[in-house]
């Protein structure tokens, strides 16, 4: 019985996202009817079915990203029976199967699963080039020891004379460029014409430099030069268990890699300020209360969504995005909720979030953690976004450092609501507190920004009837 | 179908002025090429197949819709003689006598392949059946294949080479070069080379009322005093009558001559063209009707050399040999890692 | 022995195999009735007929694509590039189809085609018409790229091109051709691949190919004389196949080297040299491998200007005066 497969188009294409489905389970179709809507790396466009029959299974979820030659759906005969695949080799299974199941609204941060997210970084190239033209003989001269500039220098020769012979280096005086030990300077010694008398008053080597030319000091026990691969190998701990190496899913590598990036490159910088909660947590059991058996709660995370929605507009630097050196402010509020999965993050984004009503904004989160649980988003549901905010407060944290979400320009991280004397009045009481922490990229916003910006949270949070109102 | 001929050195024996010249191909030869034609059409859909299944890589450039040229100009080719084309090439292959599974084996990049594994859709090469290449530069084969005629004649051997040729590559200064060269040496009887156009309407994505302002093609051939004519190569007939013509006007003078084939490229120009943005689905539907395996079958009606129930029997034997083809292509082995470095030089030279 | 010049060595070079195989024919521009523009091939043409001595057009990429097409269908065709300036225009050819017909065929197709000319500068022809382009044709796998720079060489490397499986660029030392030296009578092939010592010595290896090698012989010669410096000249003749070995047993012996060429330096033939020394003899190194190469400029015409812009002796005593730690 005939597979549709997810199709090759181009020479370069690896996998493709399928964006829509444009035929469901159990519709009719005629070989050359259009059934989904695919996206590659170059375009979208729409695929037919290669059979004529009933679609009897849809094997891939819209947004699904899927390697080409993969099944799609299965076209069943006329009676709708399913047996056998055509295609032997491809088993039946999506490409992000796993990405569901226990997601919490929580964790630290993002992806944006673009479709190039894979395609690969160009080399940087070129940066050691120019040392190699530079003429050895413009370096300043460093006389004694071979060990200017923290370096040690030596010929390529002589570090191996010296291990050969055993002579000390650092008790030499080099006769070359920038105080390099040459030839002549060891062959006296080689020869064994000269004897090699400690040096009076002359300083160590550096053990920094020591370690760069390990075959260079003849004292420590002649170690030979480590091979690439020694150099590179990750310590690990004789007579333990080796690691094992882990399937890296590709939310996982994608998740790594941008934060990586953006831990790299952005120049980050944090905020934090305490918030006081008694009152929104007064308010939030008020509406609740409102909530019949089984509807949608409003959660603490709810509000503090609503209230940096409301807060954004008034601190735009905020709700921007620093991209190839330019900046970009966004018109729209679109607030990405980081969402744990089992194999890495990922953040919806609720759009518009601050022209939704403190209910919608609610209702669209439960919504989009659902379905991000599940491995049912779509990839414009997370591809884009504004500003996002990382909770972790259900898990007892009190407060924490989110990396920014790149091209984004601002991360809010969300402690645990804790009670705690606080000083009212000339009384302490019992008071509940919740620590913000705002991570932003210093190329689109200065430190006082984000201070007002959090003090503006502030004011919705501890009076949230403006929750409502706004 | 009309042939005409701009030149002032038309040969008398082909000198026919406008009118079509008659098939002496018999009807069970006509029924035979029709078998290979549909085999050849569903050998390349299999192909097409195995690129959306990701295991064709690469470029993959199909015959469909081109069958009768190929078919027609190689009823003309006789042992010794050799083709040359660009990377339009399983078509010729496999008229030629090629293996369809080898050939299939090659789209697949397997150690079965035609030439190992090591050039793919664009580069197949059966020197043993005459066939010299599927080349990837549009036009830079043409010269290979005008030195090649010089040889022939050079070592007097009576063979001459069909170059193939698309439409594209005759705004390649190659092609200038090398039919000013052909031109040429073909004084002395040193170019006995037939240039073959397969006008298939499309240079990739460019018409060719987009490519060039002198639309007739063949006339090209005028500036180099090579003779030439034009031929409907929808009509399997009409080709092979032009085909024997010119390469019996080669073999016995060893001067060039031209053919401008009129064709259709039915499919896209690549696996990768799938947008077609460049032509109407309405042109192409119309072009369909003149299908060149369509106008064969009616014609084999007509002849009553055939029925349906045979055409069907031919239909299915084909999609039995491309199956085969592909299950051999699938279950050979991919080439062995120390046939990387095979080939770059001569053997005997013990270099990589 | 007969003492005879770089020219008429590889005319004779030619015309032997010509006489010896009727598959070789010679091909080019103004080789045959002109007798071609450096007289390489004068009076072939009424030796060989015009058939085996062809005339073409001034169409480089026609004609060398022909050329091939013969040597891939049973002839041995020798293409005169009248200078290599002009091979871009064929290089298309020499590089998509002669290096790669044996592979992409799987082995079906062989090119033996030898494509010859003048090479480099040095008499004022300016930016257009002087390059060196042994680095540009070495980097592609599937050529042969050699460049002698003796009488005996010319002759004797052309003799084995001819009879090669392969294409071969055979790249003349054009400032070369008047030059004099003993070429051995007869059959006297000599191989790919093996570098030549022009001068032993136990201080310094000098290294260079085609005319520089007679540059390097003066300056060895200077520094013998001038500072007691005996300096290693070594031939590369062949610059792919490469011989590797040559240049590591002499700066093994040396601890230090010198390359020298005419072409640019960056991705060229001295930095791949620099990177086989480094890679193979780097414990035995004293001093970094010293590149002497052309100015980083299209070729100029005052003669000045172009002295300049080529690797002349005080340029290379300089190289070797770093690499030997000396003030000079």
């Amino acid at each position: 019985m005939p597979m549709m497969i997810m199709p090759k188009m181009g020479d370069g294409m690896e996998e493709g996202t399928l964006l829509k489905w444009l035929k469901a389970e159990g519709d009719e179709v005629s070989q050359g009817d259009a059934i989904a809507e695919i996206e590659t790396d170059k375009v979208s466009l729409e695929i037919e079915a290669t059979e004529s029959g009933t679609l009897a299974r849809l094997l891939v979820g819209e947004g699904d990203v899927v390697p080409i030659g993969q099944p799609i759906a299965q076209i069943g005969a006329d009676d709708g029976s399913v047996t056998a695949s055509a295609t032997g080799d491809a088993a039946a299974t999506t490409a992000l199967a796993d990405t569901g199941a226990d997601a919490e609204p929580t964790g630290q941060t993002v992806v944006n699963l673009k479709s190039d997210a894979e395609a690969s970084e160009p080399a940087g190239a070129g940066a050691s080039t120019a040392t190699s033209v530079a003429p050895a003989a413009t370096e300043a001269p460093v006389p004694t020891g071979g060990s200017g500039n923290g370096r040690f220098r030596a010929s390529p020769l002589v570090k191996r004379l010296a291990s050969e012979h055993g002579i000390d280096l650092t008790q030499i005086d080099g006769s070359g460029p920038g105080g390099r030990i040459v030839k002549d300077d060891v062959m006296p010694f080689v020869t064994g014409g000269q004897k090699q008398q400690p040096r009076a008053a002359q300083p160590e080597p550096t053990p920094v430099a020591a370690q760069a030319t390990p075959a260079a000091p003849a004292a420590e026990a002649a170690p030979k030069i480590a091979t690439s691969s020694q150099v590179s190998a990750p310590a690990r701990h004789v007579g333990r268990p080796e690691p094992v190496l882990r399937d890296l899913p590709r939310i996982r590598r994608v998740t790594g890699r941008r934060m990586a990036e953006s831990k790299q490159t952005v120049p980050h910088f944090y905020v934090t300020a305490e918030i006081a909660m008694d009152a929104a947590a007064a308010f939030r059991s008020e509406v609740n209360a409102q909530v019949p058996e089984g509807g949608a709660r409003v959660s603490f995370n709810d509000m503090i969504v609503k209230a940096a929605a409301l807060a954004l507009p008034q601190h735009r630097d905020l709700n921007a995005s620093f991209e190839d050196g330019e900046l970009y402010d966004h018109v729209n509020i679109d607030i990405n909720i980081a969402v744990a999965l089992d194999g890495g993050l990922i953040a919806p984004f609720i759009a518009d979030a601050d022209q939704k009503s403190l209910g919608a904004v609610s209702r669209a989160s439960k919504d989009l953690i659902g379905r991000a649980k599940n491995g049912g988003l779509k990839p414009e549901e997370y591809q884009g976004g504004t500003f996002t905010i990382s909770n972790l407060g259900m898990l007892d944290v009190d407060e924490f450092i989110a990396v920014i979400n790149p091209p984004q320009a601002a991360i809010l991280a969300v402690g645990a609501i804790v009670r705690t004397p606080v000083v009212s009045g000339n009384e302490i009481v019992i008071g509940q507190r919740m620590k913000l922490t705002v991570a932003a990229d210093h190329r689109a916003v200065d430190g006082a920004e984000v201070a007002r910006f959090l003090q503006t949270v502030r004011g919705y949070l501890e009076r949230p009837m403006t929750l409502a109102l706004g | 179908m009309a042939t005409t001929h701009h030149t002032n050195e038309t040969p008398t024996d082909v000198a026919s002025n406008g009118t079509a010249p008659t098939s002496t191909v018999s009807p069970e030869t006509l029924l035979d090429y029709y078998r290979q034609m549909v085999e050849v059409r569903l050998f390349e859909e299999a192909a097409t197949r195995g690129f959306r299944q990701g295991k064709v890589g690469g470029y993959l450039h199909v015959y469909i819709g081109q069958e009768a040229l190929a078919r027609g100009f190689l009823d003309a080719f006789r042992k010794g003689d050799k083709t040359i084309t660009a990377y339009r090439d399983h078509a010729h292959v496999l008229f030629q006598g090629g293996d369809p599974k080898a050939t299939m084996a090659e789209l697949y990049g397997k150690g079965t392949g035609l030439v190992k594994g090591k050039g793919g859709s664009m580069h197949l090469f059966d020197v043993e059946n005459g066939m010299w290449g599927g080349y990837g530069i549009v036009g830079a084969h043409i010269p290979l294949g005008v030195g090649m005629a010089y040889s022939e004649a050079y070592r007097e051997t009576g063979n001459i080479i069909q170059l193939y040729l698309g439409d594209g590559a005759i705004h390649n200064g190659y092609f200038h070069e090398s039919a000013n060269l052909a031109g040429l040496w073909g004084k002395d009887g040193m170019c006995p080379c037939l240039f073959i156009i397969e006008n298939n309407q499309y240079g990739m994505g460019t018409s060719v009322e987009r490519a060039t302002a002198n639309t007739n093609l063949g006339s090209k051939f005028d500036s180099y005093a090579i003779p030439w004519e034009k031929v409907d190569a929808m009509d399997l007939e009409a080709v092979i009558a032009v085909a024997h013509k010119a390469v019996d006007y080669v073999r016995e003078t060893g001067k060039p001559y031209a053919v401008e084939a009129m064709t259709y490229r039915l499919g896209p120009h690549g696996a990768a063209d799938f947008l077609e943005q460049y032509r109407s689905k309405d042109e192409v539907r119309e072009a369909r009707k003149r299908d060149p395996i369509g106008l064969l079958e009616q014609r084999l009606l007509d002849l009553g050399v055939t029925d349906e129930e045979a055409m069907e029997k031919i239909r299915a034997h084909a999609k039995e040999l491309a199956d085969e083809a592909v299950k051999f292509a699938e279950e050979s082995p991919e080439p062995d890692l120390s046939e990387l470095t095979t080939d770059v030089y001569a053997p005997e030279t013990g270099l990589i | 022995m007969a003492v005879m010049t770089y020219r008429d060595a590889l005319k004779s070079a030619l015309a032997d195999e010509m006489e010896r195989d009727e598959s070789v024919v010679l091909i080019g521009e103004d080789i045959g009735l002109y007798g071609g523009t450096h007289l390489i091939t004068d009076k072939l043409i009424d030796r060989f007929g015009k058939k085996r001595v062809i005339d073409t057009p001034i169409a480089e990429g026609g004609f060398t694509g022909a050329a091939i097409g013969m040597a891939m269908n049973g002839m041995k065709p020798v293409v005169e590039m009248m200078t290599w300036n002009f091979s871009f225009l064929a290089s298309d050819q020499i590089i998509q189809n002669a290096a790669k017909l044996r592979y992409f065929s799987g082995g079906q197709v062989s090119v033996p085609i030898v494509i010859r000319g003048p090479n480099g500068g040095g008499v004022q022809l300016s930016a257009q018409h002087t390059h060196s382009l042994e680095g540009f044709y070495g980097q592609f796998p599937g050529l042969k790229v050699v460049a002698p720079a003796t009488p005996e060489d010319v002759k004797g490397m052309m003799l084995t091109a001819i009879r090669d499986p392969d294409p071969v660029i055979f790249m003349e030392a054009g400032a070369l051709y008047g030059t004099k030296g003993e070429v051995p009578e007869g059959d006297a092939t000599v191989p790919f691949g093996k570098a030549r010592i022009a001068r032993e010595g136990s201080d310094i290896s000098l290294i260079s190919y085609g005319r520089q090698v007679n540059l390097l012989l003066k300056v060895a010669d200077q520094l013998a004389k001038e500072q007691d410096v005996q300096a290693e000249v070594i031939d590369l003749r062949s610059i792919r196949p490469f011989d590797s070995e040559t240049i590591i047993e002499s700066v093994k012996k040396t601890n230090r080297a010198v390359v020298v060429q005419e072409q640019w330096r960056w991705f060229s033939v001295a930095s791949e040299v620099a990177a086989i020394i480094q890679e193979h003899a780097f414990d035995y190194l004293d001093a970094p491998v010293e590149r002497v190469s052309g100015a980083e400029v299209p070729a100029p015409y005052a003669r000045n200007l172009e002295i300049a812009a080529f690797p002349g002796v005080s340029q290379v005593i300089e190289a070797a005066n770093r690499a030997l730690y000396r003030k000079g």
